[in-house]
């Protein structure tokens, strides 16, 4: 009992402290998985946001556009072109999602709505597959997968890119909620549909708007994605391991989805790393919803989710 | 002018409060049974029991189990699939360790036991609630599939990985195990499914069931007229883990035959919670619809194209089948968002004025 404990309690933190490059990598490797997961929380938290919509499938957007570019450039279209036409892919499917699926199903309870964006991730799946094909394709984006070494610590320069890109991302679009015209009336949009409304906002443009943006989100986070592990079907699981993220960081705050990343990513590499070989190894499956669950017990609204008072 | 209720008097509290009150109600239901009962063995052939009857009664179980959970006490759930494998593993291991049981007996053992997970991850729903709970109960789902995999006890070390259903007789006719036949299995299947109906019927015009709704429609509101939260929550998620284990164990003794964990991933989880909304939600009725709606639209999408004549490659036609499955859910969706027991409670209002319009 005594050993099971030590084993446990003890020994993963005094390896930590044995090897401390050892440990900076692996903390480093979680700061990258976590910003990519932020990358595709926070495609979830744009539209939860704006339009109270739990979208499931944020994850195969994010496939269906890197499988787009990723088409585009197959076909011989030069990268900025195949960029720009992914894209205003993007905006069309936004314009198709809007007037298909959100607008009939305005006012509906929550979980129908959800229930319509599993729905919405069975076609895409399919049409994605339909249009480019279902086998692995390889994604080059121009940054070689390798290593480079800073005092002793391994860093991965696609690992690297996609961080700084994602912490870019994020103040691009802070920038964007902050100061525009527009991000304004999304804030407003997402405080109260309604007095929003009241106000001459223009719910249905907002709304293109938002899966637009998300959109975007996802056209990055599929590039990161793609480069490191391929493009291929199970690009679209990666949003199940960002919902960990989500209720770590509350579903309405970009902030959140950014700490909650890093928390997540930081918390699984530790754990897989240091504690997984006690249990057999393959605990990432889990592992960050245990975390996020624990977490929630403390705090239930998440790490800066609002918190809702409620009346009868 | 058939379906009327004129003239049927309800003379005592016991006929007011009768599951069917109305006597063509009670009719038909009764039929419906007693054909389900008598007409398949006979009539349906190997196919038809094993791919499609089967699975719609063991769906239809799972999918009244997340409905008692999800459309009657509110908390959305997607760790189904994980408390089916609970319910799957632990008969697996009751048959195998006490091989004089009976086989009914493993079930109902084996629900117990996903009743007792269900309550420990029903716990997080006392302090969160709506898509956070959600999300939360996809926790369940993947530990418990991976503990499943991981640990070698739960399949008696067997080196594939998989467990199989040993054969088991009940009355003297074989009804689990490669050797028996669709028919025994598809009877066994349909009594469980029928009583576990009944049970659910009763379960939600009781005490039980309204307290469940009341906290639904408002959980604040329903404690402070005396519903205990955690009790009723906790309640709710062991009765609809015990639904879920019974399928879970029947999924692999009736209808796979031998299964890995893979039979119980998330897509498992989606489909029943697809069962239920396209049902609806808070309805038992809707439950059986929900389950058939699944099962069989895949089959007919399937089918489909060589009805027609027209020869599809394999790879095509499964991502066709995927769009239109999806479009299908959508459209449903937006048609009818109180699903097919909704629509089916419309034909019922309709059949009642006949052949006036109001």
């Amino acid at each position: 009992m005594i050993e099971l404990l030590r084993s446990v309690l003890v020994a993963p933190f005094a390896d930590m402290a044995g090897n401390l490059t050892f440990l900076t990598e692996v903390l480093f490797g979680g700061v990258a998985a976590g910003l990519m997961y932020s990358l595709v929380a926070l495609g979830f938290v744009l539209i939860f946001k704006a339009s109270g919509v739990f979208n499931f499938a944020q994850g195969v957007m994010v496939l269906f556009s890197a499988l787009t570019l990723v088409g585009l450039m197959e076909k011989g279209v030069p990268v900025p072109i195949a960029l720009a036409l992914t894209l205003l892919a993007m905006v069309a499917l936004a314009f198709v999602i809007e007037r298909v699926v959100l607008r009939p199903l305005v006012n509906q309870e929550p979980i129908i709505l959800f229930m319509a964006t599993i729905g919405l991730n069975f076609f895409l799946e399919g049409f994605g597959e339909m249009a480019w094909g279902a086998n692995v394709k390889k994604l080059d984006v121009g940054i070689p997968d390798t290593s480079f070494i800073v005092h002793g610590v391994q860093v991965n320069r696609l690992e690297l890119t996609a961080a700084l890109t994602a912490a870019v991302l994020v103040g691009i679009l802070a920038v964007f909620f902050q100061r525009t015209k527009i991000g304004r009336a999304l804030r407003a949009v997402a405080d109260d549909h309604e007095a929003a409304l009241s106000i001459g906002i223009p719910l249905k443009t907002i709304w293109v708007v938002v899966w637009s943006v998300a959109g975007l989100v996802a056209l990055v986070a599929g590039i990161m994605w793609g480069a490191k592990s391929g493009v291929q079907f199970s690009l679209s699981l990666i949003a199940l391991k960002s919902l960990p993220v989500l209720i770590l960081g509350g579903f309405t705050s970009v902030p959140g989805a950014i700490a909650g990343g890093l928390i997540i990513g930081v918390g699984e590499k530790l754990g897989e790393v240091y504690w997984g070989p006690l249990v057999g190894g393959a605990i990432e499956n889990w592992f960050a919803y245990v975390l996020a669950l624990a977490f929630l017990l403390l705090r239930p609204q998440g790490l800066f989710g609002e918190r809702i008072i409620e009346r009868v | 002018m058939i379906y009327r209720e004129t003239g049927q008097f309800k003379s005592s509290y016991a006929s007011d409060q009768a599951i069917f009150p109305i006597v063509q109600d009670r009719v038909l239901v009764l039929l419906g049974i007693a054909a389900a009962f008598v007409v398949p063995p006979l009539v349906a052939n190997e196919y038809w029991l094993q791919a499609v009857l089967i699975p719609l009664l063991i769906y239809a179980l799972a999918a009244i189990g997340l409905n008692l959970l999800t459309g009657y006490a509110g908390q959305v759930s997607l760790g189904t699939g994980g408390f089916m494998a609970v319910g799957a593993y632990s008969a697996f291991k009751f048959a195998t360790s006490f091989p004089w049981l009976n086989i009914i007996v493993v079930f109902l053992l084996s629900g117990l036991i996903a009743a007792a997970v269900g309550l420990v991850f029903g716990v997080p729903s006392l302090r969160i609630k709506g898509f956070y709970l959600a999300v939360a109960t996809l926790a369940a789902q993947f530990f418990l599939v991976w503990l499943f995999n991981k640990v070698p006890w739960f399949v008696n070390y067997a080196s594939s990985g998989t467990i199989t259903a040993p054969t088991r007789t009940l009355l003297g006719v074989m009804v689990t195990g490669p050797q028996a036949s669709a028919e025994a299995r598809y009877l066994v299947a349909l009594g469980l499914v029928a009583v576990f109906a009944l049970v659910a019927k009763n379960l939600v015009r009781g005490r039980v069931g309204r307290s469940w709704m009341a906290i639904r429609d408002r959980d604040i509101a329903a404690e402070i007229i005396g519903v205990r939260p955690m009790r009723t929550k906790l309640l709710a998620f062991g009765i609809s883990s015990f639904y879920c284990g019974v399928a879970g164990a029947e999924f692999v003794f009736l209808y796979l035959g031998s299964a890995e964990t893979l039979a119980f991933d998330i897509n498992l989880s989606f489909l029943v919670l697809f069962m239920v909304i396209i049902g609806g939600l808070g309805s038992v009725l809707g439950s059986f619809l929900g389950a058939g709606f699944i099962v069989l639209v895949p089959i007919f999408l399937t089918n489909a194209p060589h009805l027609i004549g027209l020869p599809l490659p394999v790879a095509l036609q499964k991502q066709i089948e995927l769009m239109v499955f999806g479009a299908l859910i959508i459209f449903f969706l937006i048609v009818e968002p109180n699903g097919l027991a909704r629509l089916w409670q419309i034909a019922k209002e309709k059949l009642r004025l006949w052949p006036f319009p109001h």
